[in-house]
């Protein structure tokens, strides 16, 4: 099993939910984000006072696949969040041990 | 009596209207703290409204309207009229009558307003930093020393107004009792704004900057809510100005007119600074103008044409968003720029007065554009020089006496955490929590 984690632009949020339904893939995880990559943050200026924001909101979306699945996953979220401009964000994936669904208490793959 | 009930309706909704401002001046100075403080900031405002609402009526009617007991011209006596004792009903048990052929009860009404609006003006330069009590001590007593002494002094009948015994009589000289040039304050550009805008310089200076300011970023933490507030106080504002006229009447819509003119022109130059300088017209900016065209056409409302409007507005709005960065040069933290806005834009409306009026300044001595009446603009500065270091010298002694009794500010830890808590056992916004109900009721 792995976890896939996309870090995106907010506005890219709803064309990656409906790309990742196409794709089949049932559920997701999504959580307000804020930080910054190699672009750093911008700057905005209030009243003639200028201040830098490093930290700028992204969305956090997570997605527990089974191992095949989870480089699909990846691909379909670069795709729909892909604008080409700085700040596109980043997605990885990491292994995953074990998942247990609360529900039932079963574990495993039947969890997903 | 025949009251003309016109004027009397009118009043009353002008009274209710400029009630409103400072509820709009909260929802406009809270957008622009922090999260954390946002509760405490908007309840400086609330505060003044109960305060003042009391004090009003027990003697600050009496020390600025009271006749015939006036001491030196400064303020009158508080005892004459205290309680309202005398000034509503006369020894028949009728209403005496006010400004414009209507029960004075309803002058009485109208005035609380303006003593509430004037000292919530003052709490934006004390932003998240000062212990709420101190605020509602500060507030009884600044009203008391500082605006019903000015108050009189301007509208009264006292040293600030055209009167006999006035300094414009000294100077001047009087034709049948009145000043042959008397100044002019329409609205409150040295009772509210002047006034309002150096008390809040003196209390900055005397209480100090927030943690961190200057390094920490202080960014109004939601512009929705102050974007509310100057909507608010601009239709607020029509009860301010037109009000003044203390009749329904074309002086009212004259007033009217003017206030709109000069405060679209003053948002239009505030946003112009903006684009030039910094690249962008902001929302901040917008609501600031707003504020600022509103401040500097208060004094001037019902003494200039709808074209000088424009121009009063317009430099006022470049003057106070050049003005609002004075903060970081001299380095005293106004939180929300009451210096800013309010003392500058005080300033710049009741000296353009000396050019702008229609009658006797500087352009409009003899017909348009006349160059010759220097007069007008001499007592628009003198008025605005003897507000200047009244209001000072009060503030800064009770300030001095505040510091000392009680101490204004509240502690670090607290100050970096977020007054609201600390201050009011409240805080604005929900995160995520893990509280649960102990005690429902009390």
């Amino acid at each position: 099993m792995k976890l896939v984690t996309g870090i995106i632009q907010p506005h890219r949020l709803d064309d990656v939910k409906a790309a990742l339904e196409a794709a089949g893939i049932r559920g997701m995880t999504v959580s307000e984000a804020s930080g910054y990559g190699r672009q750093r943050g911008h700057t905005e200026v209030y009243r003639g006072a200028e201040y830098t924001v490093d930290l700028v909101p992204k969305v956090r979306i997570e997605v527990l696949v089974d191992s095949e699945t989870a480089s699909t996953v990846t691909d379909v979220i670069v795709q729909a969040a892909q604008t080409g401009k700085i700040g596109d964000g980043k997605v990885w994936v990491v292994p995953v041990e074990d998942v247990a669904r609360v529900r039932t208490g079963e574990h495993g793959a039947g969890a997903l | 009596m025949e009251w003309d009930s016109g004027n009397a309706a009118w009043m009353l909704t002008s009274a209710s209207l400029v009630l409103l401002m400072t509820p709009g001046l909260a929802l406009f100075y809270g957008g622009m703290s922090r999260a954390k403080s946002v509760l405490n900031m908007m309840m400086m405002s609330f505060g003044a409204m109960g305060v003042v609402g009391v004090v009003y009526v027990l003697w600050g009617w009496s020390m600025s309207y009271a006749p015939d007991a006036s001491v030196g011209g400064i303020f009158a006596n508080p005892f004459a009229q205290f309680g309202l004792s005398g000034a509503i009903f006369d020894e028949t048990g009728e209403f005496i009558e006010g400004l414009g052929a209507y029960p004075q009860v309803i002058d009485i009404a109208f005035q609380v307003t303006f003593a509430i609006i004037t000292v919530a003006l003052i709490s934006g330069a004390l932003a998240e930093r000062v212990k709420f009590s101190a605020w509602l001590v500060f507030t009884a007593i600044w009203v008391t020393l500082s605006y019903f002494p000015m108050a009189h002094m301007v509208w009264g009948g006292g040293l600030l107004s055209g009167a006999e015994g006035s300094i414009a009589a000294g100077i001047f000289g009087t034709t049948d009792g009145e000043a042959n040039t008397a100044p002019i304050d329409f609205a409150g550009g040295t009772v509210v704004h002047i006034n309002a805008g150096i008390a809040a310089l003196v209390l900055a200076l005397i209480i100090g900057k927030r943690k961190g300011f200057g390094t920490v970023p202080m960014r109004p933490h939601n512009l929705t809510l102050t974007m509310l507030g100057a909507g608010l106080l601009w239709f607020g504002w029509f009860g301010f100005n037109a009000g003044s006229a203390f009749a329904a009447d074309g002086v009212a819509g004259w007033a009217w007119v003017n206030t709109t003119t000069a405060t679209a022109a003053a948002m239009l130059g505030w946003l112009v600074v903006e684009k030039l300088r910094d690249g962008h017209a902001t929302s901040l900016g917008a609501a600031s103008g707003i504020v600022a065209g509103l401040v500097a056409v208060t004094p001037a409302a019902g003494s200039i044409n709808p074209v000088g409007a424009i121009f009063l507005g317009a430099i006022s709005g470049v003057c106070c968003a050049f003005a609002v960065s004075l903060k970081y040069k001299f380095g005293f933290d106004d939180s929300l720029d009451v210096v800013g806005v309010h003392l500058v834009g005080g300033l710049v409306g009741t000296v353009l007065i000396g050019f702008l009026a229609v009658d006797g300044s500087v352009f409009f001595s003899e017909g348009a554009f006349g160059f010759g009446g220097f007069d007008q603009l001499i007592i628009q500065v003198v008025i605005a020089v003897v507000a200047l270091i009244f209001s000072g010298v009060i503030t800064w002694v009770i300030a001095a006496f505040i510091k000392a009794v009680m101490g204004w500010r509240v502690s670090d830890d607290v100050e970096s955490a977020g007054i609201d808590l600390a201050e009011h056992g409240e805080s604005a916004y929900e995160g995520i929590t893990a509280g649960r109900l102990i005690k429902e009721g009390n």
